[in-house]
């Protein structure tokens, strides 16, 4: 059995996926504070309803995603920030 | 014990301008009035709402940061209650590296200035 895989060949070499590496983009470039009054920069931890992504697509380390939560329901609270929305990029 | 905090808030887009500033003057002076201490204060002008708060869609944001005693905080909320021109506030207790943050964003605004002017 051991033979015949190792005799199995590919048209394509089959690709193996590199992973990059994720990284807490606050801890790299040493961001300590998350301002709620900017909605753009907070934009990048959205998804398109407007839902707050989770740490395991963003990377980000679990004191900042903290924060960005907190940053980002006050930006809610003062309509800097939809709380329900579609194709918000 | 004096704490740092900031303070936005949004008015009714029907008033005037004269109108805004006297709300603006109003929490201003409930501030100074019980021993804060303002340190800055910012005009966003009429902004959009993200989504609609009593049936408006757009409103005068300020933001007020000043230093006070914690027990000013309910004064100054139940004012924001009371008052009909405001629709939405938030006050936020600002720690360290906030005001760090603030205090950069100021430098960086009024250097922006200077060079404009030159």
């Amino acid at each position: 059995m051991a033979q015949d895989n190792s005799e199995i060949r590919y048209l394509t070499p089959p690709t193996v996926e590199i992973k990059k590496k994720k990284y807490c983009r606050f801890r790299k470039s040493r961001i300590k504070y998350i301002d709620y009054k900017d909605p753009e920069f907070l934009k990048k931890f959205l998804n398109e309803q407007g839902k707050i992504l989770p740490r395991r697509l963003t990377g980000t380390s679990l004191k900042f995603q903290r924060k960005i939560a907190v940053a980002i329901k006050r930006a809610r609270h003062l309509a800097l920030l939809p709380y329900v929305t579609d194709m918000l990029k | 014990m004096l704490n740092q905090y900031e303070t936005v808030f949004i008015a009714t887009p029907v008033l005037s301008e004269s109108q805004m500033k006297e709300a603006v003057a109003k929490f201003k002076k409930i501030i100074t009035d019980s021993k804060g201490e303002i340190v800055y204060e910012e005009d966003w002008g009429l902004k959009k709402l993200a989504y609609p708060i009593q049936k408006k869609s757009t409103g005068f944001y300020h933001l007020i940061e000043f230093r006070a005693e914690p027990d000013l905080i309910a004064k100054l909320e139940t004012e924001y209650r009371r008052d009909e021109r405001i629709i939405r506030f938030l006050t936020m207790k600002m720690e360290k590296y906030a005001v760090v943050y603030a205090e950069k964003k100021r430098a960086r605004k009024s250097a922006e200035q200077k060079q404009e002017k030159e």
